[in-house]
């Protein structure tokens, strides 16, 4: 709760000391701060030693879950603020508003985890959206970071609406906002209910970017600044999965079975469209894109499946795709050539950063000794566990092959190939956090148990 | 004696001694260095190797076998265990390796303290996976081997090394991943919920199931071994990749596959192993038929070996699966001298390769004016490749046609012709690259003399193969336990 209202309040201390302090400069000392505020606080909330008593009227709910989660997020939102500090100053001048923004973002993605009502929910996606389509945009004079921005706010105003008029059927089915008088009312299965969880799947199918919703995805990410797609790709991302995750656990949880195969086609679409198409990219920035979509399948096997590995599963996930994520993505902005065949020769020219790169990618694809090879693992024993639709399972493995593909194109080019990488300079503060980064990725993959014994 | 008497058990030894030297060769900056180092550190193996041998009574048990908890949450622990085949793997393991740095060390690789790092980091990943005692932990190290060869084989292969090793990745890859769902579905099955041997040997499975599950597995082992039809990858990996790995990779990876059907398939899966065995049997003797005649008719010395390979595994995969005690003894057997054998046949193709500067049998002849002692040496290992007896390969050879014969006549049969496909093509080899007349190809800066590595690795070889043709008891003392335990396995339905 603390939090949540720090970080929104942070939102508005950056915005002022924009005002004050005039260097760009100082900007990303001010959100480190901030940030490293939230991860005390939220580490001392889940320790209970701070609670703060409002009357909220059950509005929200503060679960374990919720706490790491957001701990997973404010601690990815510090990496990435580290490692982009330079890309946010070279993106326009408003570099103090940027990071405000992302603060506000943060305080909707603690509203879709505590989310108990319809309402916080429809809040928070809001108050994440909002910000965002500002944040593509900020590239002003690039037209494409324009189209991009206007194509993602016109995409997130109709799911929104979709998503009102889902709830708005539910409210009528069941008289309350609230999930638990919901989950209440999907007893008696009406045609009303239904109806609502159809919009909000196809809803939340548009925020999580999950096929046949994802056209705006590769547009959107690919038009705007490096450095904001990373965010909207990763930490935005898996937010969005934890609310899809609430929701449908929380509100629809008794009727699982009824909605099931809707959710397990809309996994295989995700994962074969993401996956193929992602093979045929040629820039390294779009095939991240495409890559994300293929992710987002595999995350959406946790929404299939419903069950404590699905949960757990989640949490790793989050954690080990934000985190090599937002890694590549860094390394990419550093580029010079966003083109696959500007990654040729990295090796040699920059072989720390081609190593790290190296790490995250395999990361992504889910090799052992990796973080990624246990959040995958966790997805797929929850699928497996939610028993008879083993058909998807393969699936789901025979994609994460593919996925094989293009992932080590990159490593192909940085190591196996000629070529003459050039990057911007890098600092040897962006270095250090990369490192510490790939060591989490590491540790995450041969300890995952420190992260899901959080949990309880 | 309590586990915690032992410091560091055998396993775990061979574990993290290969994997730590490899890490310190990636810091020897200097090219001589790393070299030096990896034969060390790969002489030093052995030398663990050999010490364990002694300690193969039960009374030992705590210095063979450890287990830690991993992750107890989802019943996964770090568990080794050293049996008899594991010792012989691992011995396989630990021989080959310095045979190979031996044999190519003249070979001057671009950053050879990666290259070494690399190689003894492939050890360290073999050697796990024949000692794993744990679905997850045997799952673990069956990707890590592949990893390291990746990139070798990308960064100091041949001409086409990018697409063939991108082959063979990818194929190994969606093969170890139908693997990890096959485990993953037999640990929900498991009485315990634990990923332990033991435990997936008890798990009941719902029987329509067991058989689905069987081919999960049994599709990642195909693909590794490989048996046809999953073999395409092998042979443009084997010609792409530096003779150093092609050796590791024909030598000791394809054991990978055949070791886990042995340890991981049929034990979980008797039931569906007795049905499949047909179907598999059948595939396996058609591959064996179909690579002899594609040896035959190869130009390129390297495919040709490549094919042969393919041909002997199939004959190892289709003992397996007839399950009789002398045939699993026979592949026991088998898996060591083939080992040690196709490393030989390769140390003479990148001779030759080294020296006339082509691979193709239509370009060389009448070699064995020039170099006596190359000829010598390849008509030995030739010969025990084609399992002549008094040759180490003879007694495996025998042994698996004599349990398959008991599986079927006719299939013994037909099998039998690859044997006489073998000689066909090998003799055939033989003549046109070493008799007849002397082609226009002359040595390479008019050297014919081995490296004395190389002469040294392939007099060990030679050695080999006469003692175990002639006293093959040791390997089948050593593995006896295995079998033993294999047959119970499946008799006792």
């Amino acid at each position: 709760m603390i939090a949540l209202i720090l970080s929104a309040l942070w939102g508005v201390v950056m915005m002022f000391s924009g005002i004050f302090l005039k260097n760009k400069k100082a900007a990303a000392p001010v959100a480190i701060i901030g940030i490293i505020a939230l991860l005390v606080v939220t580490y001392l909330e889940y320790s209970t030693v701070l609670y703060l008593d409002a009357d909220i009227r059950g509005m929200l709910k503060f679960s374990p879950f919720g706490q790491v989660f957001t701990g997973i997020v404010f601690f990815c939102t510090l990496i990435y603020f580290i490692l982009n500090a330079t890309e946010f100053e070279e993106t326009g001048n408003d570099t103090f508003e940027y990071y405000a923004l992302i603060f506000f973002i943060l305080s909707g993605i603690g509203l879709v985890t505590y989310f108990n009502t319809l309402l916080m929910l429809f809040l928070g996606i809001e108050i994440i959206s909002i910000p965002l389509y500002i944040l593509a945009g900020s590239d002003k004079k690039n037209l494409k970071s324009n189209e991009a921005s206007l194509k993602y706010f016109l995409m997130g105003a109709f799911s929104s609406g979709i998503m009102l008029m889902g709830i708005a059927f539910l409210y009528g089915a069941s008289g309350t906002f609230y999930v638990d008088g919901i989950n209440v009312a999907t007893a008696g299965f009406s045609p009303m209910i239904a109806i609502g969880l159809v919009l909000l799947l196809i809803a939340m199918s548009f925020k999580v970017s999950a096929a046949p919703f994802h056209f705006w995805t590769p547009d959107v990410y690919d038009g705007s600044p490096t450095v904001v797609t990373s965010f909207m790709a990763t930490i935005v991302k898996v937010a969005s999965f934890v609310a899809f995750l609430c929701l449908f656990d929380n509100a629809f949880g008794k009727v699982h079975a009824d909605w099931q195969i809707l959710v397990a086609l809309i996994t295989a679409a995700t994962l074969f469209i993401g996956n193929i198409t992602a093979v045929f990219q040629q820039s390294v920035k779009r095939m991240l894109s495409y890559s994300s979509i293929a992710q987002a399948g595999f995350m959406l096997l946790a929404v299939f499946s419903l069950n404590t590995f699905a949960k757990e599963g989640l949490i790793l996930y989050a954690a080990a795709y934000s985190l090599a994520t937002i890694g590549s993505f860094a390394i990419v902005a550093k580029m010079k050539d966003y083109s696959l065949e500007g990654f040729n020769g990295l090796g040699k020219t920059q072989p720390f950063l081609a190593l790290m790169n190296t790490i995250f990618l395999l990361s992504l694809t889910g090799i052992p000794l990796t973080a990624g090879f246990f959040a995958k693992y966790y997805m797929l024993i929850g699928a497996v566990k939610a028993g008879n639709q083993i058909w998807l399972v393969i699936f789901a493995v025979l994609m994460a092959a593919v996925s094989a593909y293009y992932y080590f194109r990159v490593i192909q080019a940085m190591y196996f190939k000629e070529g003459n990488a050039g990057t911007k300079p890098v600092s040897p503060v962006f270095k250090y956090t990369l490192l510490f980064t790939a060591i989490l990725v590491i540790v995450l993959g041969m300890f995952p148990s420190l992260l899901t014994k959080a949990l309880y | 004696m309590n586990p915690k008497d032992v410091l560091l058990t055998f396993p775990e030894l061979l574990l993290w001694f290969p994997l730590i030297s490899g890490l310190i060769a990636f810091a020897l900056k200097k090219s001589d260095q790393a070299k030096k180092w990896a034969l060390t550190s790969s002489f030093i193996t052995v030398g663990i190797v050999a010490a364990s041998l002694f300690f193969t009574d039960q009374k030992y048990f705590n210095f063979n076998n450890v287990s830690y908890f991993w992750m107890p949450s989802i019943g996964s622990s770090f568990a080794l265990m050293y049996d008899g085949m594991g010792r012989m793997l691992c011995l396989l393991t630990a021989i080959s390796f310095p045979l190979v740095f031996l044999s190519t060390y003249n070979n001057d690789y671009k950053k050879p303290n990666s290259f070494y790092g690399l190689m003894l980091l492939t050890q360290a990943g073999l050697m796990g996976v024949f000692c794993a005692m744990d679905a997850l932990v045997f799952y673990f190290f069956w990707e890590l081997a592949l990893i390291p060869v990746y990139f070798l084989s990308s960064i100091w292969g041949g001409e086409k090394r990018i697409q063939a090793t991108f082959k063979f990745f990818v194929y190994t890859f969606a093969g170890s991943l139908l693997l990890l769902i096959g485990i993953i579905y037999v640990y929900l099955h498991t009485p315990e919920g634990t990923f332990s041997l033991r435990t997936f040997m008890d798990a009941k499975l719902p029987p329509g199931k067991e058989k689905f599950v069987f081919w999960l597995f049994f599709i990642a082992f195909a693909i590794k071994m490989p048996v046809f039809p999953f073999h395409t990858w092998q042979p443009d990996a084997y010609e792409q990749s530096p003779t150093g790995v092609t050796m590791i990779l024909s030598g000791v990876m394809v054991k990978m596959g055949v070791f886990a059907l042995i340890r991981w398939l049929v034990p979980v899966f008797p039931y569906a192993t007795q049905i499949f065995s047909n179907i598999i049997i059948v595939l396996a003797v058609i591959g064996m038929i179909y690579a002899s005649c594609i040896a035959w008719m190869q130009d390129d010395i390297k495919r040709l070996v490549a094919y042969s390979s393919i041909a002997h595994i199939g004959l190892m995969c289709a003992a397996v699966f007839a399950r009789a005690e002398s045939g699993v003894e026979g592949v026991m057997v088998q898996m060591f001298n083939h080992g040690i054998n196709i490393i030989g046949l390769w140390i003479v193709v990148n001779a030759i390769e080294k020296y006339w500067g082509t691979r193709k049998i239509s370009e060389l002849g009448g070699l064995a004016n020039t170099s006596p002692t190359l000829t010598i040496f390849l008509v030995i290992i030739a010969l025990a490749n084609i399992a002549l007896p008094l040759t180490n390969a003879f007694v495996g050879e025998f042994l698996m046609f004599n349990g398959l014969f008991t599986y079927g006549k006719w299939t013994t049969a037909i099998a039998l012709i690859s044997i006489i496909l073998a000689a066909v093509y090998t003799l055939n080899m033989i003549q046109k690259v070493f008799y007849g007349p002397v082609r226009a190809h002359y040595p390479l800066a008019g050297v014919t003399k081995l490296d004395k590595g190389a002469i040294i690795a392939l007099s060990v070889i030679v050695v080999i193969i006469f003692v175990l043709g002639v006293y093959p008891k040791p390997l089948i003392e050593l593995t006896i336990n295995t079998v033993g335990a294999f047959m119970s396995k499946v008799q006792g339905l």
